[in-house]
């Protein structure tokens, strides 16, 4: 049946490889998001996840230009080289970049820094978050997140709502049928898309590597002083990311699997210091990449409630 | 190490077990996807059996297998509970139930899967109608020690009503019941006899146990009556690219690319998926709903220029004439056409709280089309236990499955849901709420 409906000579080009499957239904979601709503942005952190949203962004609206601006939360706790990537970026494909930033709303009182030792910005992006979606009132943010990082991900819908407080309800989910989305809002109802929620780590490596895309070098092995806390090579830099009491700074070469915040963000042993490297180390790996992020390590149901709350 | 050596569900303890699959990247890039949904009862061993295929394709890193282990390690329970990687809601682990359909992900070097594992009591329906819209594949598990149960049937009935093109039915547990061919022989006979009343028209079977490993990626020792392939086989193997329609042209258009600098001025493309056919530059298209004719005059992906698109592609086309087309419209062949019309005689899962009633209106959102409707008649209910027409039915509840009538306020373009999945299904949206209230398919024009 099939070998009638396909001309001769032509099957190659017929056949569609997972990638380009994954990469079409991105480019749907992005128009469709662009199509129903007002005001949309794509959340731009820097990593590769967001850098393969702002790839797929172009596959969707060029020539044009995109009709959003990226939108990134700054922490104030980023590695510098991923703060100049995100500049040269922005400048080489021409779009808008709002910087919203985590240290304006503790200035303002608005945020609170965590209390504790080790303190992570994590939580005070939620109000940064949703006091940029306040001010230039978004009402649809792309964010790069996948199914596959996470379980509660896993069972969350591409179109995600999001109430007045940013707030997910994973028990009342809008049923996601086909490829029909359904973005209907009321007024300060706002949705998180995740246009690539069916990649895998794997996927996101290959696709850079298929369509040859830059990534801040903080992905490739390189040396750096880190130390070792709970476990774990945590980077060191300026102030506040010096070393604690007691800490000794070691050198190693190492690679990071995601680029967070410096605060939260471990790096791994590794020499992987090119793509195929790096592809063939995720292929072998033995622990998942959110493993090393030492926030979600904190209780079982960690990112849910943080989801809860109006994290991405 | 043979499957059947293995002891109980422990999986995590011998460091050779999982030594991942070998991903040269020429391979990665040549994969295929193919989209499967698992349904079965409570305690089938669908979790189980994810799991088993997770753990053995190595989907399943160190550290979740450590926190799932831990987990149920405090919980008290006597060995690591698989069902802790797929049920990922707070809800579900502390009622040890599964709400919501989860999303698994797991790759050999033939294929990309995606798994969405969906709950099985009635009262999640809704949840195994949304895993079903995009599968390309359903397993069904049946315990074997209890056979074809109503589960069994409505689940079926609902692959086949969403028209997944290949269905897997997983006789899982033949290690309760001695690898037993003549058990296996029985449940094979039931499921075929009842599914005749289906159209379903690609069914495998796979005898298995699902805990041991038996036919999951290994052929089974225990089982040497039985000749097929290993369920992975069969998921590797089984013939997908036939499921995509060639035949028919259809692209609905999502979002027109007009760039506003002088670079560019005379670029205007129309963004949209492939929903059917395919396109080719040189083809003569035809627009609705404004009956107007031109020729594909270029196709690109972000400007990379393409000979031809075939679905599920996203891509962008030009045409040869300026001729005036938004978000809605639809470019197929001028011998090629889609139904256009305004009164739809449609198949309806019911998934919301609030019943459907008889004249009300909703809205409808079909391909990249919005429309106002009216319910104008509800022909019967399908009790989805015995498989009856309910013709008295006056409303559709929550998880309940009608045939409905609808007008619409514009005509739709669209094509019977069983020549074309994307041309042939819309939602219904409620007007208050603003919530997708019912999936629906086309059966075709109202009589
Ligand atoms: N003996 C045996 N037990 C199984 C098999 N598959 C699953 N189980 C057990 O059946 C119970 C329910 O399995 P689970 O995967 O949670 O079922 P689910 O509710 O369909 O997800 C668990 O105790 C499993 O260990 C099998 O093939 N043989
Ligand atoms: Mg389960």
């Amino acid at each position: 049946m099939t070998s009638a409906t396909e001309p001769t000579g032509a099957s190659s080009h017929y056949k569609l490889t997972h990638l380009k499957a994954l990469e079409a239904e991105a480019i749907h979601i992005m128009r469709e998001v662009a199509a129903q709503f007002e005001k949309p942005a794509l959340m731009f952190s820097g990593g590769k996840d967001s850098i393969v949203m702002v790839r797929l962004a172009e596959k969707a609206f060029r020539p044009a230009k995109f009709p959003f601006p990226l939108l990134h939360i700054d922490t104030g706790h980023n590695f510098p080289e991923a703060l100049a990537f995100r500049d040269k970026l922005v400048e080489d494909i021409g779009e808008r970049l709002i910087v919203h930033k985590v240290q304006d709303l503790i200035d303002r009182g608005d945020a609170a820094e965590d209390p504790g030792p080790f303190p992570s910005r994590n939580r005070a992006q939620i109000p940064t978050l949703l006091d940029a979606i306040d001010k230039y009132q978004f009402d649809a943010l792309f964010g790069g997140a996948r199914r596959d990082e996470e379980k509660a991900r896993a069972k969350e819908r591409i179109f995600s709502f999001r109430d007045d407080f940013g707030q997910w309800d994973p028990k009342n989910q809008r049923p996601e049928l086909w490829n029909l989305y359904n973005g209907r809002h009321r007024m300060g109802e706002n949705i998180r898309v995740f246009p690539i929620s069916n990649w895998t780590e794997m996927d996101v490596w290959q696709y850079i590597m298929l369509e040859n895309i830059e990534i801040p070098g903080l992905y490739f092995s390189h040396k750096r002083d880190v130390v070792k806390r709970r476990g774990q090579l945590v980077p060191i830099g300026d102030d506040p990311f010096g070393p604690r009491d007691g800490e000794t700074i070691i050198n190693c070469t190492v690679r990071f699997r995601t680029v967070g915040d410096m605060s939260c963000t471990a790096a791994t042993d590794s020499p992987a210091s090119n793509l195929e490297e790096i592809v063939a180390e995720v292929a072998a790996a033995r622990a998942s990449e959110r493993g090393a992020r030492m926030d979600d390590k904190t209780n079982e149901a960690a990112m849910e409630d943080r989801k809860k709350e109006g994290y991405f | 190490m043979s499957a059947q050596t293995q002891s109980k569900t422990d999986f995590s303890t011998d460091p050779n077990a999982n030594k991942g699959m070998d991903f040269s990247t020429d391979a990665y890039l040549d994969m295929d996807l193919l989209r499967f949904l698992t349904c079965g009862s409570v305690d089938d061993g669908k979790s189980t059996l994810i799991g088993r295929l997770l753990y053995d394709s190595k989907s399943i890193f160190e550290d979740q297998l450590e926190a799932a282990e831990s987990a149920s390690l405090s919980r008290g329970d006597q060995r690591m509970d698989l069902a802790l990687l797929t049920d990922g809601l707070r809800a579900e682990r502390e009622q040890g139930i599964t709400i919501d359909v989860a999303y698994r992900y797991f790759a050999t070097p033939k294929r990309k899967f995606i798994i969405a594992d969906c709950p099985g009591h009635v009262q999640y329906t809704r949840n195994m109608v949304t895993g079903a819209s995009t599968a390309n594949l359903a397993l069904i598990l049946i315990d074997a020690r209890h056979g074809v149960i109503e589960q069994t049937r409505r689940h079926s009935f609902i692959t086949s009503l969403l028209r997944i093109p290949h269905l897997v039915v997983c006789v899982n547990k033949m290690d309760l019941v001695d690898w037993s061919q003549e058990t296996y022989d029985k449940i094979r006979e039931e499921f075929e006899e009842f599914a005749a009343r289906f159209e379903i028209t690609d069914i495998t079977f796979v005898p298995m146990s699902a805990l041991t490993g038996d036919n999951v990626v290994n052929r089974s020792q225990n089982m040497d009556w039985y000749q097929g392939p290993s369920l992975l086989h069969h998921l590797e193997n089984v013939h997908i690219a036939g499921d995509r329609d060639m035949i028919d042209p259809r692209f609905p258009v999502q979002w027109v690319i007009r760039p506003q600098g002088d670079e560019h001025h005379d670029y205007r493309g129309y963004g949209g998926q492939i929903a059917s056919g395919v396109f080719q530059v040189g083809d003569e298209i035809i627009a609705l709903p404004s009956g107007m004719e031109s020729k594909i005059k270029s196709i690109d992906i972000g400007g990379v220029p393409q000979p031809l698109a075939t679905p599920p592609m996203s891509v962008s086309i030009q045409l040869e004439d300026d001729i005036d087309i938004s978000r809605g419209d639809m470019l197929c062949r001028p011998n090629n056409q889609p139904t256009s019309g305004q009164d739809i005689d449609a198949m309806v899962v019911w998934m919301a709280e609030t019943p459907m009633k008889v004249g009300k209106k909703y809205t409808v959102r079909h391909t990249s089309n919005e429309a106002r409707c009216i319910i104008k008649n509800l022909n019967y209910r399908l009790d989805i236990k015995t498989l009856h027409r309910v013709e008295e039915a006056e409303d559709l509840k929550l998880n309940e499955i009608g045939r409905i009538a609808i007008r619409t306020t514009k005509p739709l373009f669209y094509d019977p849901y069983r020549q074309c999945r994307v041309t042939g299904s819309f939602i219904i949206v409620d007007e208050q709420t603003n919530n997708t209230v019912g999936a629906a398919m086309i059966i075709g024009e109202t009589s």
